[in-house]
């Protein structure tokens, strides 16, 4: 058998040691180099990551102008709208983008590999954490752009709270994944419409598009327990009346910490269960 | 401060990474103690025991359902026992899997790699995943060794059975894994790419002195490369011979005659005895 050099230098893997933070972030940071490589495979995912959230933002926008020159002076507040349907669309897509890279695993039949490989769940569930950012990113800012270029609305107008409100938004996208891919590894792809349909829960009682005050009253304390609820308001404070409450944004980290422990415990017994029901040899199907 | 372990020249390297070092039997590749997993009512791995001793090669041997994937998902950490204890170089498999697991892998026709990545891609990953430094000269070695070097820029998914089989190995075999758990690894491959594939499995054991664990249903394949068969009939070892030793227990001329034997219940031949006896004892 004839060997080039760099061939021969092959022969014998060089292996990092397995454990530690730099092994895990090796771990990480291939697992991430995996997404990479599927959204660059395709052009079309490429484009649909920015396809719906700029209709969405197009339709809203047209909206608010509409409302602009025909109701009341709150309705005619400039962004309103628009904002909400980017902040909202920062929670959903990043929920999105961590629930249906880690059902494409399942979709691939390569989970399996994963769970045997030295990669452990905690740095699954950061590379998707990670990579849901990524994809966040790539679909937000040309949309973000978009608005302002369309409708005037920038959406750092909302100033140094605007990062705060993103955390928030991520950190709760991030506890909805987490349970959506737990029941997904425990129960299959059979509850894969979870990871579509669970962001959606919160639209109506999280207030995007009107204040906290329009629910019932028995509903108002669910709503406050929701972390995105502080988002929407705070954003209409800023823009609406130019006041904002930090205390508020504070409160909703402290909530989302709580939410995302629940998350990982959930994802974490999930898999666990999976592997006492054998569904882990099942994956796929 | 360089962290990186070569591994092959000794075995069991990492070795800065064994936390089980200090076991008994961390040498040991696999030992699996009283052994049982239920599903509900339905047993499919019923208290069973067994040791695999570095470099050889042993066969999960039995029909459709006697617990042959259970045993080796168990052994990899995908199924978690319902009772008795699975140690892999020492490490309890259930609690401490993350310790021995650079120094394992594991190939099945039934488990894929992702098929829009590229082979290479795919390649990269898993070496990024199983801590490989000379990546890109791992994956050359690799790639020569499978003969896959034109597939590297090829979508996995668009590749023959016989090739993803190949590019399957690749990946098990990147990280020279002391041991190798194989799930049919030759099913549906044509004879000569079955053939093929034999033949670089016992050439990766004997010049790696790898032990390796496979489940088939191919009587041939198993005759072939197995130092040891391990018959499962019902979720229980009903036997664990060498191939030879076993033709002989039961008067065949073939493992598959034998095996036929097992799973229609047909009884043992005379002087059978003597060989469970000799096992148990």
């Amino acid at each position: 058998m004839s060997t080039t050099n760099a061939q021969a230098k092959g022969a014998q893997p060089i292996l990092f040691a397995p454990i530690g933070l730099r092994a895990s972030l090796r771990r990480i940071v291939a697992l991430v180099k995996r997404y990479m490589y599927l959204l660059r495979s395709s052009g079309v995912r490429l484009v649909e990551l920015i396809y719906w959230p700029f209709l969405q933002m197009l339709t809203w926008g047209f909206l608010q102008k509409y409302l602009a020159g025909t109701t009341s002076p709150l309705a005619q507040a400039a962004g309103v709208l628009i904002g909400s349907v980017l902040l909202w669309d920062i929670l959903f897509r990043s929920k999105i983008g961590f629930s249906t890279t880690f059902i494409e695993e399942m979709w691939s039949r390569n989970l399996g590999n994963l769970l045997i490989s030295p990669l452990r769940p905690y740095e699954l569930v950061a590379a998707l954490s990670l990579w849901s950012v990524i994809r966040l990113s790539v679909s937000m800012v040309p949309v973000a752009f978009a608005a302002y270029l369309f409708f005037g609305f920038n959406l750092l107008d909302l100033g140094l709270p605007l990062v705060a409100f993103f955390a928030v938004l991520v950190l709760t996208s991030w506890s909805l994944g987490l349970i959506s891919a737990g029941v997904i590894l425990r129960y299959g792809l059979g509850a894969e419409e979870l990871a579509w349909s669970l962001a959606f829960l919160l639209l109506p009682i999280c207030c995007v598009y009107y204040p906290v005050s329009v629910l019932p009253e028995w509903l108002r304390p669910v709503a406050l327990a929701l972390p995105p609820t502080h988002v929407f308001e705070g954003m209409r404070s800023i823009l609406l009346r130019h006041t904002f409450d930090a205390k508020d944004l504070w409160w909703a980290l402290g909530l989302n910490v709580v939410y995302l422990v629940a998350g990982y415990v959930t994802f974490s017994r999930f898999l666990a269960s999976a592997r006492v029901n054998g569904t882990l040899l099942r994956l796929g199907e | 401060m360089d962290e990186r372990v070569s591994n092959l020249g000794q075995q069991g390297g990492a070795g800065a990474a064994r936390p089980d070092a200090g076991a008994p039997d961390a040498c040991v590749p696999a030992s699996v103690r009283d052994l049982t997993k239920t599903y509900g009512a339905m047993t499919a791995v019923d208290h069973i025991s067994f040791t695999l001793i570095q470099g050889t090669t042993v066969a999960l041997l039995g029909g459709n359902g006697a617990g042959k994937t259970t045993t080796i998902a168990m052994l990899l950490g995908l199924v978690m026992p319902s009772s008795g204890e699975v140690r892999v170089f020492g490490a309890d498999v259930s609690r401490n899997r993350g310790a021995v697991a650079q120094r394992l892998n594991f190939q099945s026709p039934y488990v894929d790699l992702p098929a829009r990545l590229s082979v290479k891609q795919n390649l990269t990953v898993y070496a990024g995943l199983y801590g490989i430094a000379n990546v890109a000269e791992r994956i050359a070695y690799i790639a020569e060794h499978l003969q896959i070097e034109p597939l590297l820029d090829h979508p996995t998914g668009k590749l023959s059975a016989g090739q993803k089989t190949r590019v399957g190995l690749a990946k098990a075999l990147l990280n020279a894994p002391e041991l190798l758990l194989l799930d049919e690894p030759t099913a549906s491959l044509d004879p000569d790419t079955a053939d093929w594939i034999r033949r670089k499995l016992k050439e990766y054991a004997e010049t790696r002195g790898a032990t390796l664990l496979l489940a088939s249903h191919n009587m041939a394949e198993v005759e072939r490369l197995a130092d040891r068969v391990i018959l499962l009939h019902q979720g229980r070892i009903i036997e664990d011979e060498t191939p030879s030793a076993l033709i002989a227990t039961y008067g065949r001329g073939t493992l598959e005659e034998v095996f036929l034997d097992v799973v229609r219940g047909r009884a043992k031949p005379e002087g059978a005895a003597r060989s469970a006896t000799r096992k148990a004892s």
